[in-house]
């Protein structure tokens, strides 16, 4: 009897054990719910560089409330991660970096707390448009600002002072520089055009006067192919046309080479373009210059954002109330906006991050001035509302906007958007929203 | 083990002893089969079977979709099969794999045969052969993933040493990953990283051949050519099947090269192929239900592929491996 079994039950103890390791290597983060109220434990997911220093300063002062920094890939990886957690039941972190493009997504898929009863008094202390992402312009409150990225324009400043040019102020004068340059050395651009980089084409668009997503009472309105966004579809596609721009994608190891070895002379980036620049051009040092945004109109300065993120509360957390505390600590306290410009290198969203901003980042060392212009990007982001289906709708545009870029036709760039925007409707209808228009 | 189920079998008469040596048996081979069986459930049955489940839903959104409990999950019918092949991405990735597999699969096997036998025919140099076999060999090491980095920094103008190398003598290398030459370029990476596995596989069936139906072959004035064509490839005709078979489920399912020389450039959409499309409306769309549909479509389309196949050449193939 018993020989019989044995193997039965060596056999089936060994898939247990496998099992039993299996699962237990899945959920290390929800051992958080401690029931004593003195001491909590929270786990962070963030991508910032450095973040775990940042924490010490506040862990090393608050010895009931830990926080472990968990490093991510980054933003799109971080999100996936935390939506498959979220749909499992468990495994999400307590405290999550959230891009603010993604909030909506979040919250549409409840995997964000609502803190504004713990942490809603902090509204003075943030540009509104970046409250406005957080709150997504209700009562609720889905994280604390951390980080923006205002639009500014880099470029090369001996190039440009050898071919007599100045910074541009206007568009026109972005184009007129890209044609003179590329034809004064066909091997250099003012600037490509990347069709993998959906976030800086939604800050353009933004600075245009775009908002591609909108509340209308109980239902949403969706306007990619915009008149705004029309025209900065038209103008990068006629620069791409004419070939006085590059139309390659942006992060690649190509890119990288031609910022470099003086190929790619220009960069319509963000405040954080400098880290991005010492990693990829470290030969040009010195050479670089940053100018606000040419504007559309010169009478009325606007920019748009491209990146930035909040950090929220995750729905899974079972300290929402001690996490509060701490995101607000992290993002609005003097002593933590020092840490996240000085050791994480990111561009607090907060209105006091000025005092923490004094010397320039390293690369651009020789701009005294760089976070002036900073902070006067900051202030002229114009509004936009981000919907619940971002990523449908960024995913539409790398494919849409690769076989224009690809093409090389103006026309193409903005058929391109409509594209998109039946793309985005299609994918909200078969949810079930109800879109508007 | 043996020891105490033979002991009873001596003591007691054999026509008494054999209905209870059966029965005390009988379970012995589900026991061994239990672990695989096991996770064969659990590891591929049950996600299978979730799949297909998943494929039958949806989720439906009340009212803006903010905050919590405004989104369902409900019955879809057959809808989201409906989407995913009516979607104009759909068709367009399908008729791209089959370009894929008419590049991928004769280069490929063409190739890892042709080496096969090289090496095959060489048999006095074993140092030789034996370094070149673990050369042909050694891309299928490389994770794909790192091949298709690799050949990405190779296929980019700026990069590429091959192309530094072209411009010297005043030649311009085509731009690999436009969308004239990508295919080829994707297909590249996968004939790199896929011909020494079949080579191998090739190569071994070739080792069990005996020496003697050469020499006879060679007594009746055959040539190399002759031997190779009329001996070794009816003999390995099994394992060139059994190849053929793999590269087509690999080329249904091709999805880490492309998805990594993606960012690289213009050409490569979200849906490039069918797998692709799965990743992105599981995890970029974050629509589960469609990618279930679209994953089971692959998985019957695979299936069909590849048992139709088999039996339509198995028989032959393999009753010659018997005669």
């Amino acid at each position: 009897m018993s020989k019989k079994i044995a193997p039965v039950l060596a056999s089936l103890t060994a898939a247990a054990l496998f099992l039993t390791t299996a699962c237990s290597s899945s959920d290390d983060s929800s051992d958080s719910g401690t029931t004593g109220t003195e001491k909590v434990a929270l786990t962070y997911w963030s991508w910032a560089p450095n973040m775990d220093k940042v924490v010490e300063g506040w862990n090393s002062t608050h010895p009931n409330i830990q926080v472990t920094v968990n490093k991510q890939d980054g933003g799109d990886p971080a999100v996936t991660k935390l939506l498959t957690a979220i749909k499992a039941g468990s495994g999400a972190p307590d405290v999550m970096q959230a891009e603010y493009q993604k909030i909506p997504t979040l919250v549409s898929a409840d995997a964000l707390a609502d803190i504004s009863k713990q942490a809603g008094s902090l509204k003075d202390k943030f540009p509104a448009a970046v409250w406005n992402s957080v709150t997504l312009g209700g009562d609720a409150l889905y994280g604390v600002p951390q980080d923006s990225g205002p639009l500014m324009f880099f470029y090369r400043s001996d190039v440009f002072e050898k071919n007599g040019l100045q910074a541009p102020k206007t568009w026109d004068d972005y184009a007129a520089a890209a044609e003179k340059i590329h034809k004064a050395n066909p091997k250099q651009y003012l600037g490509t055009f990347s069709a993998t980089d959906a976030g800086l084409f939604t800050g353009l668009a933004q600075q245009a006067g775009a908002s591609w997503w909108g509340v209308n009472g109980d239902s949403w309105t969706v306007n990619v192919n915009d008149a705004a966004t029309q025209k900065v579809a038209a103008y990068w596609g006629g620069l791409v046309e004419k070939g006085t721009v590059d139309n390659k994608p942006m992060y690649t190891p190509e890119w990288n080479a031609a910022l470099n070895d003086g190929s790619q002379v220009g960069w319509v980036s963000a405040v954080w373009a400098p880290g991005v620049l010492e990693g990829s051009a470290k030969d040009t040092k010195g050479k670089w210059k940053a100018a606000p945004m040419p504007q559309w109109d010169t009478a009325a300065p606007a920019t748009g954002n491209w990146g930035g993120s909040a950090t929220s509360v995750t729905s899974q957390s079972k300290h929402p109330k001690e996490a509060a505390e701490f995101i607000t600590w992290l993002n609005s306290d003097p002593a933590a906006l020092k840490l996240l410009a000085g050791t994480a290198n990111v561009y607090p969203a907060a209105n006091d991050a000025s005092s923490a901003l004094t010397t320039p980042p390293a690369f651009f060392s020789d701009q005294a001035d760089f976070y002036t212009i900073a902070a006067e990007a900051g202030k002229q982001a114009k509004s936009f509302t981000y919907g619940p289906n971002v990523n449908v709708a960024y995913s539409a545009f790398n494919d849409a906007f690769g076989k224009a870029a690809e093409a090389k036709k103006a026309a193409a760039f903005t058929e391109s958007l409509a594209t998109i925007q039946k793309a985005t409707v299609d994918d909200m209808k078969n949810s079930g929203f109800t879109v508007a228009g | 083990m043996s020891l105490t189920t033979t002991l009873p079998r001596s003591t007691t008469a054999p026509v008494a002893a054999r209905p209870a040596r059966r029965t005390r048996r009988a379970g012995v081979p589900y026991a061994f089969l239990a672990p695989g069986l096991l996770l064969f459930t659990l590891l591929l049955a049950a996600p299978i079977v979730y799949a297909g489940y998943l494929s039958l839903r949806k989720v439906k959104v009340s009212g803006l979709g903010l905050g919590s409990k405004s989104r369902t999950e409900v019955w879809a019918g057959l809808s989201n099969y409906a989407r995913s092949m009516t979607d104009p991405e759909w068709l367009p990735s399908v008729y791209r794999i089959l370009g894929y597999g008419l590049i991928v699969v004769p280069a490929m096997l063409g190739l890892a045969l042709l080496m096969a036998l090289l090496l095959d025919a060489n048999r006095t140099r074993p140092a030789l052969s034996s370094f070149a076999r673990i050369s042909i060999f050694l891309p299928y090491a490389v994770p794909a993933v790192v091949a298709s980095l690799l050949w990405g920094f190779l296929y980019l103008p700026r990069v590429s040493p091959f192309a530094y190398a072209l411009e010297k003598f005043g030649i311009t290398a085509p731009e690999l990953l436009s969308s004239s030459w990508v295919l080829y370029a994707v297909a590249n990476v996968a004939v790199w990283g896929g011909t020494g596995f079949n080579m191998i596989v090739i190569y071994t069936a070739l080792k069990a051949v005996p020496t003697s139906l050469y020499e006879s072959a060679r007594i009746d004035g055959a040539s190399e050519f002759a031997i190779a064509w009329r001996i070794k490839i009816p003999i390995v005709l099994p394992s060139l099947i059994m190849t053929f078979v793999f590269s087509l489920i690999a080329t249904l399912q091709v999805f880490a090269e492309p998805m990594t020389l993606k960012p690289l450039s213009n050409t490569i959409s979200f849906t490039w192929t069918p797998l692709m499309k799965v990743y992105r409306d599981a995890f970029v769309r974050n629509d589960i239900y469609a990618a279930a549909a679209t994953s089971v479509v692959i998985a019957v389309a695979t299936f069909l592929l590849s048992f139709g196949f088999l039996k339509l050449v198995g028989r032959r193939a393999f009753n010659q491996e018997d005669s």
